[in-house]
């Protein structure tokens, strides 16, 4: 501040480099402290044998190796799967409806906020109402497939079908999350090019897919992140609509995770933690890669 | 009226001498974290808390109530960091980490002194290695509880051996109903029928080996105890779809009398009484003889314990003995109040049908002994194990095979 002074400080000079450097510094510490050392220590507690209060004990990799004979971990990893494939579900589903939302009609306002409210409204809650829907005597569900001649269903009951009634009941606010994505994507859609298009003779699907798709290329990646990631921590749907249950058939990672580090009967943090670590690798390939191809379209717009 | 009567032990216990000098010169703050979070045990551990505080003018108590089902998660946190007085918790193997980890304050020295007059027949539950680490406050039965009415009209008796009750069911099941109403969703209720099953197949002792891990899963009096279930389950006794109910959710088939049976703890009776059922409708018996063996009972036993880092212990003993008093457990037991057994055997029992019934067959007719519950007797990590394979057979009953040996590796993992 001082103007008196001739020569500039070594803060003066250095100023162009210091000053993102400070305001960089709290978030850094944040990150550092409450996502980088957690996963450090993850990793050193899934060596031992510790239920949290007394000696920890170290047993190396045993608690890998018993994750690998654990079927309910094979389950649970299974899971995980199912969750990633069909959740992506929501991409499409978004697109569609985001499509057929995007025109001027009267009271539009109101379809999009009716179509958009199961993004708005708890997951606790979307996970009670879809177990009401489920229900083996009284839910809708079944009163509709037994009007059609079917024989009632138990979905939340029947261990091979539990998990895909609750991705169903999950897909239900996470297309409505793809469909916004893609609202605002159409937003910015260029008109011109649409009118070039139409005037090079594209229609329907062929406009959508060379024309219009590449313009939401933005949009769609997002949707492709979110919905990686809400696949990768569903918990609370599983928490409320069947608690891991029938028999652990519906368990994931994150929720089995919970069970033997957390619940009422666990408390087996090196265990706990060794499930942790497996789903942090899981869930490291995607970052990488959004990370990755993040970089590069930024080096693609420096140039 | 719970004020009346602790004014009333106040001065009882101040003429009779009871009060010993370091008891009425108590003072500082008394901390407790109760988990008596449901409406009535909520009063109740807050009269006790303003009726204690205004015993000893010196000392102020604080209480803090947690959310029952939060607390399971939380004693571990809250006896470590800062921790209170006095907490509550449960009896039996379910002290075993604390009492390990020393967090659970030794108080042999008290139930030595004979500081708990009346609580010698429940000392056993809140022993371990050879020492006690707190005291009971209530206790409750499991048992049949059964649709009277119903059993009157289809001219059905309270069974007293398993083929009775066998032919019971099958005459209810002719009826249209289903014998047993169950909400397995959250597991332990399938624990309630293992425990039970296994207790009058194999007997007492067998089952508690069983809890501590000293015989196989695989082994034949096991397999036994299964069949005999397996009878039920294959005659369709139990309510279809009961893997996606919880206890409550459950407890509709026996109000609209769909189901004739619940074999469930005391706690059940209240809410079958708001939803409509009077006396005359329910009864209770005891779950029939199978094997030739003295009965034992499930009575899951509720605790207060002393934290080992407790800034007050004096207090906090004192307060153990307050609760464990004979008018005290009187009262908080009774019907206006928990509405189950008191721990005092000099205590009386509420003028209730089914806390007397308890009362009788816990201390008259259960020579076998008194077993906590399935996920207080195996250690955590077996009874979630344990459970889940229990509710697996009763929906797969084909799948034993591979359940008993899943279990069986379990065990072998989990007592070292």
């Amino acid at each position: 501040m001082s103007t008196t002074t001739p020569e500039p400080g070594w803060l003066q000079r250095n100023r162009m480099t210091i000053t993102p450097l400070l305001f960089l510094l709290p978030g850094v510490l944040f990150f550092l402290v409450y996502v980088i050392s957690p996963i450090i220590q993850s990793f050193n507690i899934s060596l031992y044998e510790w239920d949290g209060l007394g000696e920890a004990t170290f047993v190396g990799l045993r608690n890998y190796e018993e994750l690998a004979s654990d079927r309910a971990f094979e389950i649970s990893l299974w899971n995980n799967l199912k969750w990633l494939a069909l959740y992506l579900l929501a991409i499409p589903a978004g697109l569609f409806i985001a499509l057929f939302l995007n025109q001027n009609v009267v009271g539009i306002r109101l379809y999009k906020s009716l179509f958009f409210f199961p993004f708005v409204i708890s997951q606790v809650v979307v996970g009670l109402v879809f177990s009401w829907f489920y229900l083996p005597r009284e839910g809708l569900l079944n009163a509709v497939i037994t009007t059609f001649g079917f024989d009632p269903l138990n979905i939340l009951g029947d261990p091979t079908l539990a998990t895909y009634g609750i991705i169903a009941a999950g897909l239900w606010p996470q297309t409505a999350y793809c469909m916004i994505l893609y609202l605002t994507g159409l937003n910015a859609v260029d008109p011109e090019q649409i009118e070039a298009g139409r005037l090079d003779g594209a229609k329907g699907v062929r406009m959508l897919w060379h024309v219009i798709l590449p313009q939401l290329k933005p949009a769609t990646f997002i949707a492709f992140v979110v919905t990686i990631i809400g696949a990768l921590r569903s918990f609370d749907l599983i928490s409320i609509m069947t608690n891991g249950g029938p028999f652990g058939s519906t368990r994931v990672l994150s929720f089995y995770m919970f069970e033997k580090a957390l619940s009422e009967y666990g408390f087996r943090m090196g265990y706990g933690s060794a499930i942790a670590v497996v789903l942090f690798l899981i869930m490291l390939v995607f970052i990488a890669y959004f990370l990755w191809s993040m970089y590069r379209e930024e080096r693609a717009a420096r140039r | 009226m719970f004020h009346k009567f602790t004014k009333a032990v106040a001065a009882l216990a101040l003429t009779t001498g009871l009060v010993t000098p370091a008891m009425a010169e108590l003072s500082g703050t008394l901390r407790i974290i109760s988990d008596m979070s449901n409406p009535a045990p909520r009063a109740i551990i807050e009269g006790l808390a303003a009726d204690f505080d205004a015993m000893h003018p010196d000392l102020t108590v604080e209480l803090e109530v947690v959310d029952r089902d939060a607390w399971k998660s939380q004693i571990r946190n809250a006896l470590t960091a800062n921790p209170p007085d006095v907490v509550n918790w449960y009896a039996a193997n379910r002290m075993g980490p604390y009492v390990r980890a020393g967090l659970f304050e030794d108080v042999s020295d008290m139930w030595e002194e004979g500081a708990f007059p009346g609580l010698e027949s429940v000392k056993g539950a809140m022993t371990m290695d050879g020492k006690q680490w707190g005291v009971p406050y209530t206790y409750y039965q499991w048992g049949i509880y059964y649709r009277e009415d119903i059993f009157k009209e289809l001219g059905l008796t309270e069974p007293a051996t398993f083929e009775e009750e066998v032919a019971n069911c099958q005459v209810v099941l002719d009826s249209g109903r289903k014998c047993y109403s169950i909400g397995s969703k959250f597991l332990w209720t399938a624990g309630g029928w293992f425990d039970y099953m296994n207790m009058r197949t194999n007997g007492f002792d067998f089952h508690m080996q069983l809890a501590r891990g000293e015989v196989e899963w695989t082994s034949d009096e096991v397999r036994a105890t299964f069949a005999n279930w397996r009878r039920l389950i294959d005659m369709g006794a139990f309510v279809d779809d009961h893997q996606t109910y919880s206890w409550q959710e459950a407890l509709p088939f026996v109000v609209k009398g769909e189901a004739t049976a619940y074999l469930i703890g005391n706690f059940a009776v209240p809410h079958l009484r708001e939803a409509g059922l009077t006396d005359d409708q329910l009864d209770f018996y005891q779950f029939p003889k199978i094997g030739d063996f003295p009965m034992g009972e499930d009575a899951p036993t509720d605790t207060f314990h002393v934290a080992s880092n407790a800034s007050n212990k004096e207090a906090a003993r004192a307060f153990l003995q307050y609760v464990t008093s004979v008018d005290v457990q009187t009262a908080i037991n009774g019907p206006d109040g928990l509405g189950q057994l008191p721990v005092n055997a000099d205590a009386s029992v509420a003028d209730d049908e089914f806390i007397q019934q308890g009362f009788e067959m816990l201390s008259g007719n259960a020579p076998g002994g008194i077993a906590q519950f399935f996920d207080r007797d195996f250690p955590a990590e077996m009874a979630s194990v344990g459970m889940e394979g229990l509710q697996e057979f009763m929906v797969f009953p084909d799948n034993l095979d591979d359940i008993l040996n899943r279990l069986e590796s379990a065990r072998k993992r989990i007592y070292k």
